[in-house]
């Protein structure tokens, strides 16, 4: 992609990025957080397109894939396990009401 | 095809992954959220792996499963109450993952390379090498591994701002220069600055440091899809960044300090040793304590004829692990058709949403927990106020106070309640080192001691009675 095209997509995740995330509410900052964690795993593409490249450092890639690949799962998979605390109680307060 | 592959495909993903950050704005929906952005990183990387031919590559296939596998035993593994730990661990997982990318593709650098090209890598692996020695110094504090205090060397400060010049230097350099020799030095000043700008953080600062560290982490995964012109990596990657920032904007204002004034060490300490000469003759700490309304015999009283009941928790609630009695309290105080709701401030706890998490695992319904601007107008109105582990956060001396370290810190009012019960270890101050005028106040009864053993005390002397 050119480069001009990379700050322009750049500028408008930011932008788009700020309106979201400012909207999520305090209690669900913690899971946010892991859940970034797993997106910044999003540098796995750069590690696999790294091994493409012709004499690059195989074994620094390969490092490279294994951290962020750990970020990845690592951070849904917590967030899923938060998340899954929270609604919990959502499913406890509707069989209340049901009472 | 290329476009397809350069252009739509990540598009369409980075809106993926931004609708599935806007259902984070719920609890609800959240967990779809969540999925949605886990399958969203699920095609990303299968279209990679297509893409750059990683499927005729066993040995990083396997190793991106045993990645993957790894993640997951760690996420199912950790505590709630480590997830502060986790969260720094995985910071610093990204922050090297976006460094060691551009440290394998700086083994192709040659004449041709662009100045863009070093400019971005120079940058990722600055930002990445920060972040990795950062996060590791955060979670080892986190774990009780490093004092969790901050530590000062003599020099630190003139060290830290020459750190930061010469990083400024090499990066500037590297386009120009263009020298792989460079990039060394520069993960080497990268690697020490990060160390140092954590170690000099603590305790209660700690939320700052990681919202900071997870936003950085995001910034180097952007800078490094640069390198390599991935335009996911580069989109998500901003996602990150901004969404670290906006939390450490958030941490920074609910404690009234800059990030800077954060990073670079503040006065807190400093100040802490010598109590501000008004602090100790006004009226808020007076020299003979005035008489008790109430004492520890009254709390059944207090507690049965209340009607609305606040709790306030912080990070000594974690560290005694006390949120189940904690429930138990809420739940025992509801059978008798009291109102009970939590009043969590910002900064309570060592991450944005720790105490969220912690009482949301014990069962805790997440929309009895408010926020500090959203409840602090009904302390007025509230009979009994029981505070759990916290300190800093309600500490009258941010209001009236000035010159003390927290003064024009947001508090949460619990003195204006009609009575309130402290249920902290000990006398000593919070983490900013002021003393708290709240514990002498008439209204106010003190039970020092582990809050798992001082909660289930009170909940007994409710229940005892009746």
């Amino acid at each position: 992609m050119a480069t001009t095209a990379m700050i322009a997509l750049l500028c408008a995740c930011i932008l788009l990025g700020y309106k979201i995330i400012k909207g999520v509410p305090p209690q669900l900052h913690t899971p946010l957080m892991s859940g970034m964690n797993a997106l910044s795993g999003i540098t796995v593409l750069a590690a696999l397109a790294v091994m493409e490249v012709n004499g690059a450092s195989a074994f620094l890639g390969w490092m490279a894939i294994f951290l962020a690949a750990v970020n990845v799962t690592g951070g849904f998979w917590v967030t899923e396990r938060m998340l899954g605390m929270f609604k919990k109680d959502k499913g406890r307060r509707n069989v209340n009401e049901c009472k | 095809m290329q476009i397809v592959a350069d252009v739509w495909v990540p598009l369409i993903l980075v809106l993926g992954f931004l609708f599935g950050l806007r259902l984070l704005q719920s609890p609800s929906t959240a967990i779809l959220g969540n999925r949605i952005g886990a399958c969203c990183m699920l095609v990303a990387i299968v279209f990679a792996c297509l893409r750059y031919g990683i499927h005729k590559n066993p040995p990083a296939i396997g190793i991106l499963l045993v990645g993957g596998g790894a993640g997951i035993a760690l996420a199912q593994k950790v505590k709630t109450i480590q997830m502060p730990q986790l969260v720094a661990l995985l910071n610093g997982c990204g922050g090297a993952a976006s460094a060691l990318v551009v440290a394998a593709l700086a083994n192709v650098f040659s004449a041709e390379t662009g100045r863009f090209v070093w400019l971005v890598s120079a940058l990722a692996l600055g930002i990445g090498a920060l972040t990795f020695s950062g996060s590791l110094v955060a979670m080892l504090k986190l774990q009780g591994q490093l004092p969790s205090k901050p530590m000062f060397l003599s020099t630190q400060k003139t060290m830290m701002l020459l750190l930061l010049v010469v990083q400024g230097i090499l990066i500037v350099l590297c386009p120009l220069v263009q020298h792989v020799a460079l990039l060394y030095i520069l993960v080497g000043t990268a690697l020490v600055f990060g160390s140092l700008m954590a170690v000099r953080v603590g305790g209660a600062d700690m939320p700052v440091i990681i919202s900071f560290l997870n936003s950085l982490s995001g910034v180097a995964a952007a800078v490094s899809g640069m390198a390599l012109d991935n335009a996911l990596a580069v989109g998500v990657g901003a996602i990150v960044g901004v969404a670290g920032m906006i939390l450490t904007q958030l941490m920074c204002r609910s404690m009234n300090r800059s990030l800077a004034a954060v990073l670079s060490g503040f006065h807190v300490y400093e100040c802490s040793t010598e109590v501000p000469a008004e602090l100790t003759s006004s009226d808020t700490i007076p020299k003979e304590k005035p008489e008790k309304l109430f004492n520890r015999d009254s709390i059944p009283q207090l507690l049965q004829q209340a009607q609305k009941v606040i709790i306030v928790p912080g990070y000594g609630m974690a560290l005694a692990q006390a949120q189940q009695a904690v429930k138990d309290l809420m739940d025992e105080l509801e059978k008798r058709g009291k109102e009970v709701k939590v009043a969590v401030h910002p900064v309570a706890g060592r991450m944005p949403g720790h105490m969220h998490v912690l009482l949301a695992e014990v069962g805790v319904d997440y929309d009895k927990l408010f926020d500090m601007a959203k409840i602090n107008h009904e302390f007025e109105g509230t009979d009994v106020v029981i505070v759990v582990g916290a300190c800093d956060v309600m500490n009258p001396a941010a209001t009236t106070a000035e010159g003390t370290p927290i003064y024009g810190m947001p508090i949460l009012n619990v003195a204006q309640a009609k009575a309130v019960i402290v249920c902290n270890y000990d006398e000593k101050p919070g983490y900013s080192g002021v003393p708290n005028s709240l514990y002498g106040r008439p209204h106010v009864i003190t039970i020092w001691g582990d809050a798992a053993e001082t909660i289930p005390s009170i909940t007994r002397a409710l229940t005892d009675v009746s």
